[in-house]
């Protein structure tokens, strides 16, 4: 009985302490980003992030980036209906997502998986460029539609780009 | 790159559904002169096991009975960096259109100690004093850049060496090595399998930190298999770098017909893709030079663009003694061109270079952090400013500037303003 209650015990301390290493991780690595907030709240949005080496928490990223992506294309129809008179602008931000989603983040992706991570960085960096394009194209527009999008955009791949740089 | 009865061949990293890395199969092209290229089917593609996640960087290495065979990385299914065997199907193709991959591949894997993803781009092999083939092959312990070395009978099964060919700490992975051998007397470029007193050999790395290609020059010794630099403070990846502006994953090869090595890199794109995209196409491979060791110095090789490069010139239009004064800027009328090979001569006041005072601060000069071409010093900068537009709104300084110390010595720096 007495030994079977110090098993229990033991094995509850040992999980604990596999977690709090796991955590360190995720914090050390985002302190080194330019957005430690942005950079924790993605991370542990994601249930594998605990268990994630480098690599892993790279394409954390890169997907969470996929995600804005995506979301951002199904804005420009919306934006689209309400001012038309944005459209010239908007078909260049459907070109800039549509360069990150076709090419940027398989690039990072593979790269990630591949051992190869300045491939990843090159995506990343590419993916910030993109944002400041699309958000370029509106000029002196008094209200652009985008920006939120944009600048999340940006800063997520610049917290990326940042992360895959340990792997070089 | 090789040449081979005639033809020169051109093998590269191909992505035929991306104007971006990916999808790795290795394009294809021929040329006569280095400068004018035709487009070949792909020779390999990621169609077995051991290359399905690409078919990376190889070398050919033409054996003695002028077999060709080719050793190159393939990343696995589960992306496991290894090495395969591959050649013509018909080597009375000159075009060597066709290839086959040997059927007992992958033929060597990462060795113990070496991570299964630094393990990649085998180099042109040359003979040992004991008449087998060896090669290195790149990679990295903890920050050291190491090159490994390979020796074998028949590139089917391989003996790595103790040791390595050479190590450098902190200078992170060893991408593209490259090892040849220059001549310290003679002019032309020499087989890759020479040696002797009157031999020098490179170490050519590209480092995966910083994307640059570096080199050095030192000694090798045939029997040991390792080689040391002339000078440890230049040593690989520390020291000099081919090329200042964007050259990478560069390799040279010996041309046994024009008895020249040649190298040859690749410019990366500085588009975003999204233009990449619209223009259907991204980066490019720079214009093939020769490198012969530089006798006047001896701690460095002189590059030049293969004398083909001629047959791209239309016309030519000559301005002799043209004189620019200190502060100012000379026009010169060029007729619009999509390219143009400038060649230029300075000659500088021999009065001024001998009265003006040195100082420590020319001692200190440096292209990066010395304000660029507009920090107007004693003797520099001068130069030329091109993809200069007329209002001077955006323009290019391509300069010398020569620093004299309070010693008297000069030094000259050559730089490119991008700012």
């Amino acid at each position: 009985m007495n030994s079977g209650a110090v098993i229990i015990l033991t094995i509850l301390y040992m999980h604990g302490v596999a977690e709090l290493k796991a955590e360190t991780l995720i914090e050390s690595t985002c302190r080194n980003t330019p957005n430690y907030q942005l950079c924790i709240s993605i991370l542990r949005a994601s249930p594998h992030s605990g268990t994630a080496d480098m690599a892993g928490l790279g394409l954390i990223l890169v997907d969470a980036i996929k995600a804005k992506t995506e979301a951002a294309l199904l804005a420009i129809d919306e934006v689209k209906q309400l001012h038309p008179e944005l459209t010239q602008a908007l078909e260049e931000c459907r070109r800039t997502y549509n360069a990150v989603l076709k090419a940027d983040i398989p690039e990072a992706v593979a790269g990630l998986k591949k051992g190869v991570p300045k491939f990843a960085e090159s995506g990343m960096v590419d993916t910030a460029w993109e944002a400041d394009i699309c958000e370029g194209s509106f000029g002196s527009v008094a209200q652009p539609p985008l920006s939120g999008v944009n600048k999340d955009l940006h800063d997520l791949a610049e917290v990326a780009a940042s992360v895959i740089r340990n792997l070089l | 790159p090789l040449i081979y009865k005639g033809w020169y061949h051109f093998f590269y990293q191909y992505n035929p559904y991306g104007a971006v890395w990916g999808n790795i199969v290795w394009g294809h092209a021929v040329s006569k002169d280095l400068i004018h290229w035709r487009h070949l089917p792909i020779a390999m593609v990621p169609d077995n096991w051991y290359d399905i996640n690409g078919v990376w960087t190889g070398s050919a290495t033409i054996l003695e009975d002028g077999q060709l065979i080719m050793l190159y990385t393939g990343s696995t299914n589960e992306s496991v960096q290894v090495q395969n065997l591959a050649y013509p199907s018909d080597l009375s193709d000159p075009l060597l259109v066709d290839w086959v991959k040997y059927p007992g591949n992958p033929v060597l894997g990462p060795p113990p100690g070496i991570a299964p993803q630094d393990f990649r781009d085998p180099t042109t092999a040359w003979l040992t004093p004991e008449g087998k083939w060896r090669f290195t092959i790149g990679s990295q312990i903890n920050k050291t850049g190491i090159s490994l070395v390979y020796d074998t009978k028949d590139f089917k099964t391989f003996e790595l060496l103790n040791g390595a060919l050479h190590r450098v700490a902190g200078t992170g992975m060893w991408e593209c090595v490259d090892f040849y051998p220059v001549s310290k007397v003679v002019e032309n470029g020499l087989d890759t399998s020479d040696n002797g007193p009157e031999v020098k050999h490179i170490v050519k790395t590209s480092l995966d930190d910083d994307r640059n290609d570096y080199y050095a020059i030192g000694t090798y010794d045939g029997e040991s298999g390792s080689w040391i630099p002339d000078d440890p403070t230049i040593d690989v990846g520390i020291g000099l770098r081919y090329d200042y502006g964007y050259f990478y994953a560069s390799k040279s090869f010996y041309d046994q017909e024009k008895k020249r090595r040649v190298l040859w890199g690749w410019i990366k794109e500085t588009d975003n893709e999204k233009t990449d995209i619209q223009k259907g196409w991204a980066s490019v491979q720079a214009i093939p030079r020769t490198i012969v060791f530089d006798k006047k110095t001896g701690s460095n090789i002189v590059q030049w663009p293969v004398e083909e490069i001629k047959r791209l010139r239309m016309n030519k239009n000559v301005f002799e003694k043209v004189e620019a004064k200190p502060g100012s800027i000379v026009y010169i009328d060029v007729p619009s061109a999509s390219q143009v090979d400038i060649v230029v001569e300075f000659e500088l006041d021999e009065e001024a270079l001998k009265s003006i005072n040195g100082t420590d601060d020319d001692e200190a000069y440096s292209c990066m952090t010395s304000g660029g071409a507009a920090e107007r010093g004693a003797l520099g900068p001068f130069g030329l400013l091109i993809h200069t537009h007329k209002s001077l709104t955006e323009q290019t300084p391509v300069y010398f500037y020569i620093s004299k110390d309070t010693q008297g010595n000069f030094k000259t720096f050559f730089c490119a303003d991008h700012s």
